[in-house]
Parts: structure tokens; C-alpha cells; sequence
């Protein structure tokens, strides 16, 4: 399935060249297309490797652009507009995850080490600051001794 | 050749086994041993090399990644712009900076520089291993071709052509590191002297990295026809990982050379780091993840690398598990102090790559163990990485004045306080003149101003007050010179992603000959198209002249570029590139009109965003030049002497 996949994408490469979004999609109110470019910026080209359809070049990408630009002229809001697409092509193709499922582990994952991180960072510091009293003051019983052995040598 | 490896491969063992056991005679087998390996595998490279200059169709790889009719440039770049090739760089890098240590160790003591010899000598088995074993580059040709495949046609260029050497040297830079850090751990001790023999190494790696990186954003902005620098890739993130943990190792080693603090996080950072390199090397090699880039995909040789993986970073780990506890640290600091702010910094930085690294695991993670195919693309990483960069940003210039061991924040807070309003006040200018919306211009240019001024003032508090300053300025130790430069360059690169992210104008049209049209206050007239040959591709080239209220600037000549042998097409974007914004054009398919589709871009400030990278760089080597790390020999003998 992938080995096609990747058939696919080189073949949709090789036909149509240069750009991704052709003029000719482009929609005539700037407001609506300015939408469709955000949005199609956050989905997946199915048979491209990790390219947005808005980068795309596949034939499979403008068509999701099209079809994206169909449902936005008929008045889907955007969060319409995605789901409608991810409801024929899958989860895969959302570039931004969804915070649902497991997925609230991916996005926690940063703040969540920063605390951890952020709390041992805290606890070495102040423990590194607190043992500096005694340790300047006085020696411990081993560090004592060996001092005295090594100034014995 | 394959003789010359093997030859390679049995002198690298023996020294290894020598060392291990710690003897005398078989220790200084090490040092020649190590040059040998490296005059072996260089002249084995050599020979690959002649072989792609020469075009010798004898060889598979030669078949797979050249053609006769290629420049001369690429012919040599070929060489390592494939799996085989690539790998065998890779081992001659491991050996070559085997080999340097060998040369300029001669003021380690004996048992370190074995350690870290064998140590070293042990990656360079491991990948040769993998080489002879899965990845011969000098396989044979049953029947030789008449003519080669030639190589990718994306990687025909010459950003591309230097990219992979320098990111190697990078990334197998770090494994000095590793070495570093794993000999220290046989040893059981970790010092400063310690800390100042891994500084320059990681730092050299450091530079590459960076070099190599920035070179291979600047070809993926100018290559692949629609203007991103970045797009988080996995063999993007794959290179990027490591260069946070090498920026995290390079700061904490300071500290560790320094204050003789942070010891066992810094040696955890040095096999994390090269940890990720390999990592990096696993996705890139496997096909694990699907990626624009990678190149060679054969779950075999993946397997192969997740065992050298598994035997390295584990094998290290458990080392690091068992002999932490060993390392006391030495240094005592106050809250506030440089030794926090370099926490700071490492805490920020670890954590980044963590984000990094869970975003690109993140689809593989969620197949196998929730069942579901999701993807994980740059607006994820945009979203969740950039809060990072912005604290970092935020407190480095206060950090990187702080003294060491005991300071009072507010004072030095003080003294940036100037430069804080006068950030504020170019943020704030921005975020008037803006049309709204977004806020990652206003923030970018407060930081931008902020990291630069405030290393700028961190250099004048430095030279003191009264006269002379400017002489004394001069004369800092280029350690300071290359921090601060190292760290404007930082805030120079976010100015030039703030800019380019926030305000690029782009438009798509369908231009007629001679018509002009208008993006952003430029017009634009499609003069011609014509077809051209080239040396080993067929173009179509577009000329458009542009210019600006009715003043001619520049004639600008975008190409499509097709390349029969290898079946593939590439977009050539023409640029014209100012310190204010690059104006930047692609040429695609004619249309039924008659015209052409033109995409143009307006990109503000983005050069800057590899003049940053320079700057890193440059900090780096100047940091590196510095004579503390040329005398370290003397002064180290005479100060670990009385220690002991």
C-alpha cells in the first residue's frame, strides 16, 4: 500500500511540474481564498511524504483543494469544511493533531517535562545553594582525614 | 577496497581490547592505530570518489547516483549523496576525528585518551560493520551500463553538495563527546580538565552542525519552489534534536570546566546527544517515517542501526546508571547565579527537544499503541516549540551576565534595563505599523532587539569603565566574543523567521507576455519563455522584469528544470535577495490562455535568518580559537597537580 502510495506521489510529481496551488483554483473573493489557504496548511497530502496540500503537488492535493474551496463556497465555517474532510480521508490527514484521545499526552508532553524538569532544575539549585554553608565551614570526618593523610605524604 | 576495510576493521579491534583491559603496550597501539584506520578509510573514500569523477559504471552506486554528462561538482558530491556513500563518510569522519584526538591529545593522560580512543574505535566498528555488511559501496556490476541514473536532481546543487560533509561532521563530531563522556565514566572521574578537553569537540561539532543545517535550510528555501526554510520534517527534526542537545552539552560543559558542577547531567547530555545523532540516523537510514528526503529506506539496514542504537545509548545509559553516583559535584552557587542560568538554559533546551522528539515519534507511538494513523505536522511543532524559544530568548541576555557563583539579579537586570525599553518600544512600533492579526512579528523583533542589544551591553560592561575601553574591548578573550556574537546571531535568526512568517505576501496569477501585474507594490511584466539546454537537463526559463513606481530593478530569470535521465522535474526559483526583503518567483505550467502561472513572494527579512546562522557559526569558531583552549595543556598540568 505505501510502495503505491509512494508510486503515486512520484508519478503526480513527474506530471504536473512547477506549482502547487494553480491559478485557476484560486477563488475570486480574497476573504474565502485567504481562508482556504490557512486551512489547507494544516492538511495532509495523502500520498506525499509529510507535504501540506497546499505545498503539494499531486493531482490527489488539488483536488482536496478543490474540494476544500467547494465547501467553503458553500458556506461550511471552517471547522465544517475540515471535518467534512476528515470524515472521507481519516484523521491522517489533520498536520495538527487534535486534542482528543490520547493525543492530550502529545501536547502535554512539553509543559508536563518543563514542570518536571523545571522542579529537579529547582530542587538542584537550592540544594546547591543551601550546602554551601557548611561546606565552607567545616570539613566532613572522611574529607578531614584524608587531608591529613594526604598531608602526611 | 573491501581488503582496506577489513584492514581497517581488525586494527581497530585490537587497540580496543588493549584498552579495555587497561595495559600499558596495548594502549599506545591506540594512537598509530587510529591514524592508520583513518589513512585506510580515507584512501578506501578516495577511491569511491575517483570512481564517481571518473564515472566508472563498473560500480552499483555509481550506476544509481551518477551519469556522464553531469558537472563535474555533482559527479564528487554524488559521492556521498547516497546511502553506501554517505555511510562510508560517515565512518571516515568517525576515524578522522579519531585520529585527530590521537594527534592533539598528547596532553590527556594516558588512560583517558585509550578510553576514549577505543571508545571511538568501538562507533567506528559498528559502522563499518554495517557497511560491509549491508551496505557495500563498492559492489560490483555484474554487467556495466553504458551509461549511470544519475543522482537525484533535487540534490544537484550546491548548497546541497556541502550539506551532508558539514552535517556529518556534526553529527559525528558529537561522538567525540560520547567518548569523551563514556571514558570518564570508566575512569570514574569527571573534572574541569575534563570539561575543557570535551569543550572545543563539542563546540567544532557544534559549528558543523549549525553550518550543516543552515545550509540545508537555505537549499530547501530556494529549492524546492514555494519558500519554506523549515518544515519539520523528521529528517529535519532528526538533525535539529542534536543541535539542541549539543547547544544544552556546550553550555553545561562550561560549567562543568568552570565550577566543576553539573557533572553528571553534562556526561548524560554528551550520550544523549550523539544518542539523537544516531536516532537521526535510524530515521533518515530506515523509512521508519516518511519524509521529502529520505533516501535510502530498507528495513534491514534500519534493524542494523536500531542495534548499534540500542548497544551505544543503552549500553552508555547503563554505564551512566552505575557510575553517576560517583561523580560528586564541587561548585557551590547561589539562586542566582550564571551556573542557574545555565540550568536555565539546558532545562529549556532538553525540554525543546523533547517536544521535538515526541512530535516526531508521536505517529509511529499512536499506530502501535492506540490504533491510530495521524500525522504530526509543522503547525503541532510551530504551536508547542515556539513558547521555548521565546522563554530562552527572554532570559538569555540577564543569564549571560550574570557572574558566577553568587550574583544579585536585580542588579544585572538593571543594566539591561535600557535595552529592555528599547526593545519594548521597537516591539511595540511594530505591532502599531502591522495590520493586526498576528503576533509572532512584534514578538520576534522584541526579541530580536533584545538578545542583540543585551549582548552588546554584556561586552561593554565587560571592558569597565574609564579609558582605553575601546582598546580593551578588542582585547577581550574571543571566548567573550564569540559567546556574544554566537548569541546576536540567535536573535538575528528569529528576527528573520518572525519576519518571514508574519509578513510574506504571496500571490498566484496567470501572467500574459508583456502584461504586467502588481504583488505588494512591485510590478511584475513577463517579458519571455524560452527552452534551454543544459549540461544534463532540459529548461523552461520565464524572464520577468520588476520593477517598483515605475523604476526598472531587476530582470529575474525562474526555471523549470527537467532532468530525462533521472525522470524528474525541479522548480529553479528566482531571487532577488536585499537585506529588507527577498522577492522570490516561480514559474509553473503554461496555461490554455496562453499564459503562464507565475507565483510570486515577498519575504521580508528572511536573508537574515541565515546570517543568524552565520553569526552562530562564527561565534562558535571564535570561541573555539580562543587561547584557553590552545594553552589548556600547561595550565591544566600545573593546577591538577596540587589537586591531587
Amino acid at each position: 500500500m505505501r510502495r503505491l502510495a509512494i508510486i503515486l506521489a512520484v508519478i503526480g510529481s513527474m506530471t504536473t511540474a512547477a506549482l502547487a496551488v494553480q491559478p485557476d483554483e484560486v477563488l475570486d473573493d480574497p476573504a474565502l481564498e485567504e481562508r482556504a489557504r490557512d486551512l489547507s496548511k494544516g492538511l495532509r497530502c495523502l500520498v506525499c511524504r509529510n507535504e501540506s496540500i497546499d505545498e503539494s503537488n499531486a493531482s490527489l492535493a488539488r483536488d482536496l483543494r478543490i474540494l476544500l474551496r467547494e465547501r467553503l463556497v458553500a458556506g461550511d465555517s471552517d471547522s465544517q469544511a475540515v471535518n467534512y474532510i476528515v470524515e472521507r480521508y481519516g484523521e491522517y490527514v489533520l498536520l495538527r493533531p487534535g486534542v482528543n484521545g490520547v493525543n492530550w499526552l502529545l501536547w502535554a508532553a512539553g509543559p508536563i517535562m518543563l514542570l518536571i524538569a523545571g522542579g529537579a532544575g529547582v530542587m538542584y539549585i537550592r540544594r546547591r545553594s543551601m550546602s554551601a554553608a557548611p561546606l565552607e565551614t567545616e570539613l566532613s570526618e572522611t574529607e578531614a582525614e584524608r587531608l591529613r593523610e594526604l598531608l602526611k605524604e | 577496497m573491501i581488503l582496506a576495510l577489513g584492514v581497517a576493521l581488525v586494527q581497530m579491534v585490537l587497540p580496543m581490547v588493549g584498552a579495555a583491559f587497561g595495559w600499558r603496550g596495548w594502549m599506545a597501539v591506540a594512537e598509530p592505530a587510529a591514524g592508520a584506520q583513518f589513512a585506510l578509510l580515507a584512501s578506501a573514500f578516495a577511491a569511491l570518489t575517483w570512481a564517481f569523477i571518473t564515472s566508472d559504471f563498473s560500480l552499483q552506486i555509481v550506476v544509481a547516483n551518477s551519469h556522464s554528462a553531469k558537472p563535474m561538482i555533482y559527479k564528487i558530491s554524488g559521492t556521498w549523496g547516497n546511502h553506501e556513500g554517505s555511510m562510508l563518510l560517515w565512518a571516515l569522519i568517525v576515524a578522522l576525528f579519531g585520529a585527530m584526538a590521537a594527534w592533539f591529545g598528547g596532553n590527556l593522560p594516558d588512560t583517558l585518551r585509550a578510553r576514549v580512543l577505543s571508545v571511538q574505535a568501538a562507533i567506528g566498528v559498528a559502522f563499518l560493520a554495517f557497511i560491509i555488511f549491508t551496505s557495500n559501496p563498492f559492489a560490483r556490476m555484474a554487467v556495466p551500463p553504458f551509461d549511470g541514473q544519475d543522482l537525484n536532481p533535487l540534490l544537484q546543487d550546491p548548497g546541497l553538495a556541502f550539506h551532508p560533509p558539514f552535517l556529518y561532521l556534526g553529527y559525528v563530531g558529537l561522538s567525540m563527546a560520547f567518548s569523551f563522556a563514556v571514558a570518564a565514566l570508566i575512569e570514574g572521574r569527571v573534572d574541569a580538565a575534563w570539561g575543557r578537553w570535551v569543550r572545543p569537540w563539542t563546540l567544532a561539532a557544534w559549528v558543523f552542525l549549525t553550518i550543516g543545517i543552515a545550509l540545508g535550510s537555505w537549499w530547501a528555501y530556494y529549492e524546492l519552489g514555494w519558500g519554506g526554510f523549515w518544515f519539520w520534517d523528521p529528517v529535519e527534526n532528526a538533525s535539529f534534536m542534536p543541535w539542541l542537545l549539543a547547544t544544552a552539552l556546550l553550555h553545561s560543559a562550561i560549567v562543568v570546566e568552570k565550577r566543576e558542577s553539573l557533572k553528571s547531567w553534562t556526561i548524560l547530555l554528551a550520550i544523549l546527544a550523539f544518542g539523537f545523532s544516531l536516532i537521526g540516523t535510524f530515521i533518515v537510514r530506515s523509512g521508519l517515517l516518511t519524509s521529502v528526503h529520505a533516501f535510502a529506506n530498507d528495513p534491514e539496514r534500519g534493524v542494523f542501526i536500531l542495534m548499534i542504537l540500542a548497544f551505544f545509548t543503552g549500553g552508555a545509559l547503563i554505564l551512566f546508571a552505575v557510575r553517576a553516583g560517583t561523580m560528586e559535584a564541587k561548585g557551590v552557587f547561589g539562586i542566582a547565579s550564571r551556573e542557574s542560568a545555565l540550568v536555565v538554559n539546558n532545562i529549556l533546551l532538553a525540554v525543546a527537544c523533547f517536544v521535538v522528539f515526541v512530535g516526531t515519534m508521536w505517529p509511529l507511538l499512536a499506530e502501535m499503541f492506540a490504533g491510530r494513523k495521524l500525522s504530526v505536522g509543522p503547525p503541532f511543532f510551530n504551536a508547542a516549540f515556539t513558547p521555548f524559544m521565546v522563554l530562552l530568548g527572554l532570559v538569555l541576555p540577564v543569564g549571560a551576565m550574570l557572574p558566577w557563583k553568587r550574583a544579585q539579579l536585580g542588579r544585572t537586570a538593571w543594566r539591561l534595563r535600557y535595552v529592555f525599553v528599547a526593545a519594548l518600544a521597537i516591539g511595540g512600533l511594530v505591532w502599531a505599523m502591522q495590520t493586526g492579526r498576528s503576533l509572532i512579528g512584534p514578538v520576534g523583533m522584541f526579541l530580536a532587539a533584545w538578545l542583540v542589544m543585551g549582548t552588546a551591553v554584556d561586552l561593554a560592561t565587560r571592558t569597565g569603565r574609564g579609558q582605553g575601553r575601546l582598546r580593551r574591548l578588542f582585547r577581550l578573550p574571543r571566548a567573550d566574543w564569540g559567546k556574544s556574537v554566537a548569541h546576536a546571531g540567535l536573535g538575528v535568526t528569529m528576527m528573520g523567521i518572525a519576519g518571514l512568517t508574519a509578513w510574506t505576501v504571496e500571490d498566484i496569477t496567470v501572467a500574459q507576455v508583456d502584461v504586467p501585474f502588481e504583488v505588494g507594490g512591485y510590478q511584475i511584466t513577463l517579458r519571455s519563455v524560452e527552452e534551454l539546454r543544459g549540461p544534463n537537463y532540459l529548461s523552461t526559463q520565464a524572464v520577468l522584469d520588476v520593477s517598483r513606481d515605475g523604476n526598472f530593478l531587476v530582470t529575474l530569470t525562474p526555471e523549470k528544470r527537467m532532468y530525462p535521465v533521472a525522470q524528474m522535474p525541479t522548480t529553479e526559483a528566482a531571487i532577488d535577495q536585499s537585506f529588507l526583503r527577498d522577492l522570490y518567483l516561480v514559474i509553473g505550467d503554461q496555461q490554455t490562455s496562453g499564459g503562464w502561472a507565475v507565483r510570486t513572494y515577498i519575504k521580508p527579512l528572511t536573508v537574515w535568518i541565515w546570517i543568524g546562522c552565520a553569526l552562530m557559526a562564527l561565534g562558535g569558531t571564535l570561541s573555539l580559537s580562543d587561547r584557553r583552549f590552545r594553552v589548556a595543556a600547561g595550565a591544566r598540568k600545573t593546577r591538577a597537580v596540587p589537586a591531587e
